[in-house]
């Protein structure tokens, strides 16, 4: 039990002083490959807990693909090396203020339901999620998928009204 | 491979977590630059000139087989250059991020019932995943080297990585179906123990039920390491190697290094799924000998898997980025869709 106490205190540090140097350095870059440390944090602690599947999932989805999709967009559209334009943080308090309340709100919650409850750090098996995933979690699940499928024709008709003019 | 070999027989002790471990850290070390230089040696000096009417290179070793161990020595003794502008930090992380992705792969890839690094529950999916990585390296060479082939060159693969990476994952889904898990060691179980209609003569590999499959994973394949025909993001013509243009001495050795060691990775995880992998389907799978034999019966598969994946290479001439694009999109990606929904069809209903 000691080993993951720490194992958890190392890689709650590094996560936390990563996510930090994403809202303080000036250069965007950087901020969207701090990003990736603090996601493999995150990736880090599902393992740690058993999750090895959603631990998998999360390296593959937001490292493999929406970080790329950043560091893509932000390639695209400031390629320019002799200008060397930088983050200002003009908006500092609004954004700290987000912050403290949006931290609020999660302790609250999660101290309200995990309280006094121990985890079970067993390895849960693939088998084990995906039975769960469609017997029990079904209608969110589906829910789930119209959701994503209505945003993605939603992005394709902006996208084509723009070009249309 | 011979290393792997050596790593079975040490299995069979009983050794403490910590040894086990190191040993297992200096095997996967030692596969990756062994795995590159055999790929390197047999086709891309070999196989390629033989292909051209030419002997390639001869003067270094028997038939030049010292040739890239020379090649590598040049690399390491050459000057470590910094362009101007770069983001250095940046730029010397890339290479890493890049192999390192190469190394997490072998962690999962069985050789032998015992000889393996690691066996997940989720196997596959992790292999998958790892290999994702390395498009982050990719991208932040490009970036860093504050130079305009570099940052096209990381775009372009950027773009082609994303596109191929979904039809690699679906053409992966039939097998996942028939075999009923995610786990490498049972997938090979599955392929050794499996019957075709009822016969069990040769067991069940996946190339024969799977053949979509296989073809749409050897052309993602082909893809994500970048190799012709899907050159694009480092075509030498128009782009002067795109995102290694900068790198020099030891960091353009790492990204060689990446190239053929995901190359022979990917042929590997191609052998397990597609050809059975390190197990003949006649005899006992839990036997000792096995972890001798499995790696030779796989170091077979995967020659013969990277043979098809340079003939590719070496035939084929460059897709342009629009033709790339659509075979991803319009092609493969629905050709994989159509397989998983047949797939799942004959599981339900045999």
């Amino acid at each position: 039990m000691i080993a993951e106490h720490v194992a958890f205190g190392i890689i709650a540090a590094v996560m936390v002083a990563s996510a930090l140097r994403v809202v303080t350095t000036r250069d965007i870059v950087h901020a969207a490959l701090y990003l990736v440390i603090v996601l493999a944090g995150v990736a880090a602690l599902f393992l740690l807990v058993g999750a090895e599947f959603t631990g998998i999932t999360q390296v593959l989805i937001y490292i493999g693909a929406v970080i790329v999709l950043f560091l893509f967009g932000i390639m695209l559209t400031r390629s320019d090396f002799d200008q060397d334009e930088e983050t200002d943080h003009k908006r500092k308090f609004p954004a700290i203020l987000t912050a403290l309340l949006l931290a609020a709100v999660m302790i609250g919650a999660l101290v309200d339901r995990f309280e006094d409850v121990e985890l079970d750090a067993t390895p849960q098996t693939t088998a084990q999620v995906s039975d769960e995933l469609f017997s029990q979690y079904i209608v969110p699940f589906e829910a789930v998928s119209v959701l994503l499928l209505a945003a993605l024709i939603g992005a394709i008709v902006i996208a084509r009204r723009e070009e249309g003019g | 491979m011979s290393s792997a070999t050596v790593m079975s027989g040490l299995l069979a002790v009983e050794v403490p977590y910590w040894a086990s471990a190191i040993i297992k850290l200096g095997v996967v070390a030692l596969v990756v630059p062994t795995a590159a230089l055999v790929l390197g040696y047999v086709f891309l000096l070999k196989m390629m000139s033989f292909m051209q009417s030419r002997l390639g290179p001869m003067e270094a070793g028997p038939y030049g087989t010292l040739q890239l161990l020379a090649d590598g020595l040049k690399f390491i003794q050459k000057e470590d250059i910094f362009p101007e502008k770069a983001d250095r930090t940046v730029f010397a992380l890339a290479p890493l991020v890049v192999l390192i992705s190469t190394f997490l792969i072998y962690v999962v890839i069985p050789t032998g019932p015992d000889a393996v690094v690691a066996q997940l529950d989720v196997g596959i999916f992790y292999a998958l995943a790892v290999s994702s990585l390395s498009v982050v390296g990719i991208l932040m060479a490009g970036w860093a080297s504050a130079n305009k082939y570099a940052l096209m060159g990381g775009l372009r693969a950027a773009g082609q990585l994303i596109a191929y990476e979904l039809p690699l994952v679906l053409a992966v889904m039939g097998v996942v179906i028939q075999a009923g898990t995610l786990d490498l060691q049972k997938i090979v179980a599955a392929q050794a123990n499996g019957e075709i209609f009822g016969w069990g003569g040769i067991g069940n590999p996946f190339i024969l039920t799977q053949f979509v499959g296989f073809f749409i994973f050897l052309v993602a394949v082909q893809a994500e390491t970048t190799q012709p025909p899907f050159d694009m993001p480092v075509a030498e013509s128009e782009i002067v190697g795109g995102y290694q243009v900068e790198y020099t001495g030891f960091r353009f050795l790492f990204f060689f290094m990446g190239e053929f060691g995901t190359a022979f990775a990917f042929a590997a995880l191609a052998a397990v799924l597609f050809l059975g992998g390190w197990a003949l389907p006649w005899g006992d799978l839990t036997h000792w000998g096995f972890n001798i034999a499995g790696p030779v019966i796989m170091l077979v598969k995967v020659l013969a898997v990277s043979a098809l994946i340079f003939w590719f290479r070496f035939t084929y001439p460059r897709l342009r980025e629009d033709q790339l694009q659509r075979l991803a999109w319009k092609f493969l990606i629905p050709l994989s869709l159509i397989n998983i929904v047949v797939t799942g069809i004959f599981k339900v209903v045999l």
